[in-house]
C-alpha cells in the first residue's frame, strides 16, 4: 500500500483553509504515484472536523483525546507517526504553517523519513519536488530517498481542494502519547477582525518608511479597512514592536500571494520579497526611485507616503 | 549548567545566490560567509543563560574546515569552546544525527539552535533532533518584552529556567504561545528573542586561544548519505518589470481597468 496522508490543522476550533491546499497538493501527488488520499485530524472534540474532511478524502483518521487539547509537537508527532502506519502512507504532508513547521520534522524523525520543507511544486517525474531556497532566489528540485517521505507544502502555491463525490470513512486512531515532557501554559492571541494574512485577497504592508508606530493606525489601517485587506509588515517594523510578530511577511515570516499587495515605505530587501513576490498585482509606494521594491512592482508610485496614502484611501 | 549551541556557516544574507551553468551546484566562489543569523541569536541566548545560571557554552558546527571561522566568531562573543565536525553538504537529517551523537557525549542540559538556516531554509534540524532524542522542543522562541525594552538592554534571557524546567514564549500563527518543557530540551530561536552582541576586541583575542576540537564524520560513526537528494537548481520565474505611475489617480485607473483588482 502506498497512500498519501494529509495532516489537518485545527486552530481555535476551526479547520484551517491551508489544510485544503495541502489536500490539493496530495491529489496531484496521487495522480503521479497512485494510492489514495487520506487525512488525519488530531485534537479534542474534533469529530465534526473529521466529518468535514471526509468530504475531501477517502479515509479520515481521528485521534480525538484530551491529551491532544493543545497542539504540542511532542504528542502530535506521535499521532502522525501512528496514523502514517495505519494509513500505509508513503507521503505524509501538512501545510507549512507555524504548527506544520514545528511538528512535521519531529514526525519525520519518528518515521525515519526524509523531509522536504515548503514545497511549491513538482519536478518532472514521480515525487520529484520543488522548493525555494536562498531567500527564494533559487528553486531546488529534490528527491527523498526514504520509503516514507515527509513534506510541508506552501499554502499559496496549491489550489484549495474541492469536495469529492463520495464521502470517505472516518476511523478512530488510538495513540500512546506516554508522559509528555511539554506543558502548555498560555496562548496570547492577537485579536483581529481582519482577514487572515495568509488567506486575504488584498494585503497592505507597511515598513520603516512609516517612521513611527502611530502611523500604522493612522495610515495603514484606514487603507486596509477600505479594501477589506489584511495587514502585513516588514521585519524592521516588527522588530521595532510597532505591530505583532505574526504580521511579518518574508523569508522568515509569512508567505502571502494575494490578488493585490500594496507595499508602503518598504525598501524591498530580498528577505521581504521572498514572502510576497507571488502576489498577482504588486503596488509599491516609496519616495526613493532606486528602492529595489520597484524592480518587482507592477505599479510604482515614487512619492512621499504621508502625502499619497491618505489620498489613495480617500479616493478608493 | 551546560548549554550546547549550533552554528552553521552560511552565505552572507545580502548576497544573491548564483547557480553554476549546468544547474548542478551553487557558486561559492567570491561569496562571503557568516554565522547563520538565527544562530547568533542562539549564541546570545545561551550566553545570557550561562551568565544567569552559571555554566558553560559549547558551540558545534558541521561543515567545511573553514567553518572554524564561524565557531571562532561565537567564541569571540563569549562561548567557552567549540567542536567542528568536518563534513560537506550534509542534509538536515544527517546534521541532526551527528548532533545526537555529540549530545550523547557532551550531555548538555539545554540545546539552543536557530529556527532556520538562511541558505537552505529547511527549518528542520532542531525538531528532528528533538524527535531522535525524545526530548521536548520549544521552537521559534521569542519574548513578550520588545527588543527596545529594559529587559533587553539588561541582557536578561528570554528563556526562563527554574529548576529542571524551562519556560519559553513562542512565535506561532495568530499570537504568542507559552510552553514549559522539562530539561534537557531543544530550543530554537526566532528573530525577536534578542539582539546578539558584537564581539569585542578582547573577545576576539581570547577566542583565538579557546579550544576547538575537530572531528571527522567517520570518527563519529554516522552515515550521512542524503535522505534529501538535490537533483537540480534553477532560477525562479522572474516577474515582469512594471511601470511607474505619476499620481494616485493614475494608480487607481490602472488598478481598476488594467489589473482589474479593484
Ligand atoms: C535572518 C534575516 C531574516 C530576515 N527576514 C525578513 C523577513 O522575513 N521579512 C522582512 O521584511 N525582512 C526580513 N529581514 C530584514 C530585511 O533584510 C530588511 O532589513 C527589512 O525588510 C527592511 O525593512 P523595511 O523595508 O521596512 O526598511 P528599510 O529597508 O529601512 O526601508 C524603508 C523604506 O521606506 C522608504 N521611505 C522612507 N520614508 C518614506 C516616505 N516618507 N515616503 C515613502 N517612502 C519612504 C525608504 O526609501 C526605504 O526604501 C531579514 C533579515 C535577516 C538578516
Ligand atoms: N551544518 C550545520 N552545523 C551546525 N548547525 C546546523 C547545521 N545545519 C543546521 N544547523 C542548525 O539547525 C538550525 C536549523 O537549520 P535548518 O533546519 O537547516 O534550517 C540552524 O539554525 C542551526 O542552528
Amino acid at each position: 500500500m502506498s497512500n498519501i496522508l494529509v495532516i489537518a490543522e485545527v486552530s481555535e476550533g476551526e479547520l484551517k483553509r491551508a489544510t485544503l491546499t495541502c489536500i490539493g497538493f496530495a491529489r496531484q501527488a496521487a495522480e503521479r504515484t497512485g494510492g489514495t488520499v487520506q487525512a488525519l485530524v488530531v485534537g479534542k472534540g474534533v469529530g465534526a472536523h473529521a466529518e468535514t474532511l471526509a468530504k475531501y478524502v477517502s479515509t479520515v483518521h481521528v485521534a480525538d483525546d484530551g491529551a491532544f487539547e493543545k497542539p504540542l509537537a511532542e504528542t502530535y508527532a506521535k499521532a502522525i507517526a501512528a496514523a502514517a502506519e495505519s494509513a500505509g502512507a508513503h507521503v505524509v504532508c501538512m501545510a507549512a504553517t507555524a504548527h506544520g513547521k514545528d511538528v512535521m520534522p519531529r514526525a519525520a524523525a519518528l518515521l525515519q523519513a526524509g523531509m522536504a520543507s515548503d514545497i511549491v511544486g513538482f519536478g518532472k517525474d514521480g515525487m520529484q519536488l520543488q522548493r525555494p531556497i536562498q531567500a527564494g532566489n533559487v528553486i531546488a528540485t529534490v528527491e527523498l530517498t526514504t520509503e516514507v517521505k515527509v513534506v510541508t507544502t506552501r499554502p499559496t502555491e496549491f489550489e484549495a481542494a474541492t469536495e469529492s463525490e463520495a464521502a470517505g470513512e472516518v476511523k478512530a486512531l488510538t495513540v500512546d502519547v506516554g508522559t509528555p515532557k511539554t506543558t502548555f501554559v498560555a496562548f496570547d492571541k492577537v485579536a483581529s477582525e481582519r482577514p487572515e494574512l495568509g488567506d486575504a485577497s488584498v494585503v497592505v504592508s507597511g515598513g520603516r518608511g512609516l517612521k513611527e508606530s502611530g502611523n500604522f493606525p493612522a495610515l495603514i489601517e484606514p487603507l486596509a479597512d477600505k479594501l477589506n485587506a489584511a495587514i502585513g509588515a516588514s521585519r524592521a517594523v516588527v522588530d521595532a514592536g510597532w505591530v505583532p510578530n505574526d504580521m511579518q511577511v518574508g523569508q522568515t515570516g509569512k508567505v502571502v500571494a494575494p490578488n493585490l499587495y500594496i507595499a508602503v515605505g518598504i525598501s524591498g530587501a530580498i528577505q521581504h520579497v521572498a514572502g510576497m513576490k507571488g502576489s498577482k498585482t504588486i503596488v509599491a509606494i516609496n519616495k526613493d526611485p532606486e528602492a529595489p521594491i520597484f524592480a518587482i512592482a507592477d505599479y510604482g508610485l515614487v512619492e512621499d507616503l504621508f502625502k499619497v496614502v491618505p489620498e489613495l484611501t480617500e479616493k478608493i | 549548567m551546560k548549554i550546547l549551541v549550533t552554528v552553521k556557516r552560511v552565505t552572507d544574507y545580502e548576497r544573491k545566490a548564483k547557480i553554476t551553468p549546468d544547474g548542478s551546484a551553487l557558486v561559492t566562489e567570491g561569496m562571503n560567509f557568516v554565522p547563520n543569523p538565527f544562530d547568533e541569536i542562539a549564541v546570545e541566548e545561551a550566553l545570557r543563560l550561562a551568565k544567569t545560571h552559571g555554566g558553560e557554552v559549547v558551540v558545534v558546527s558541521i561543515g567545511p574546515k573553514d567553518a572554524v571561522q564561524q565557531i571562532r566568531q561565537a567564541l569571540a562573543m563569549g562561548a567557552n569552546r567549540g567542536i567542528l565536525v568536518e563534513a560537506e553538504d550534509v542534509d538536515p537529517d544527517g546534521v541532526a544525527r551527528i548532533l545526537q551523537k555529540i549530545i550523547a557525549d557532551e550531555a548538555p542540559n539545554l540545546v539552543v539552535m536557530g529556527k532556520q538556516d538562511t541558505d537552505n531554509d529547511a527549518n528542520q534540524v532542531g525538531q528532528l533532533l528533538a524527535g531522535y532524542l525524545d526530548w521536548p522542543q520549544a521552537t521559534f522562541a521569542s519574548k513578550k518584552e520588545g527588543l527596545d525594552s529594559d529587559q533587553e538592554k539588561k541582557q536578561v534571557p528570554g528563556v526562563v529556567i527554574e529548576g529542571e524546567k524551562a519556560t519559553v514564549i513562542r512565535e506561532v500563527d495568530g499570537g504568542l504561545e507559552t510552553l514549559q518543557v522539562s530539561l534537557p530540551a531543544i530550543v530554537t530561536t526566532d528573530l525577536r528573542l534578542n539582539h546578539p552582541r558584537f564581539a569585542s576586541l578582547p573577545g576576539i583575542m581570547k577566542a583565538k586561544k579557546k579550544e576547538v576540537k575537530e572531528l571527522g564524520v567517520d570518527a563519529i560513526g554516522v552515515d550521512v548519505s542524503p535522505k534529501v537528494r538535490i537533483l537540480e537548481y534553477k532560477e525562479p520565474a522572474e516577474r515582469q518589470a512594471g511601470v511607474t505611475v505619476s499620481d494616485v489617480d493614475q494608480l487607481l485607473e490602472k488598478l481598476k481597468n488594467e489589473a482589474k483588482v479593484l
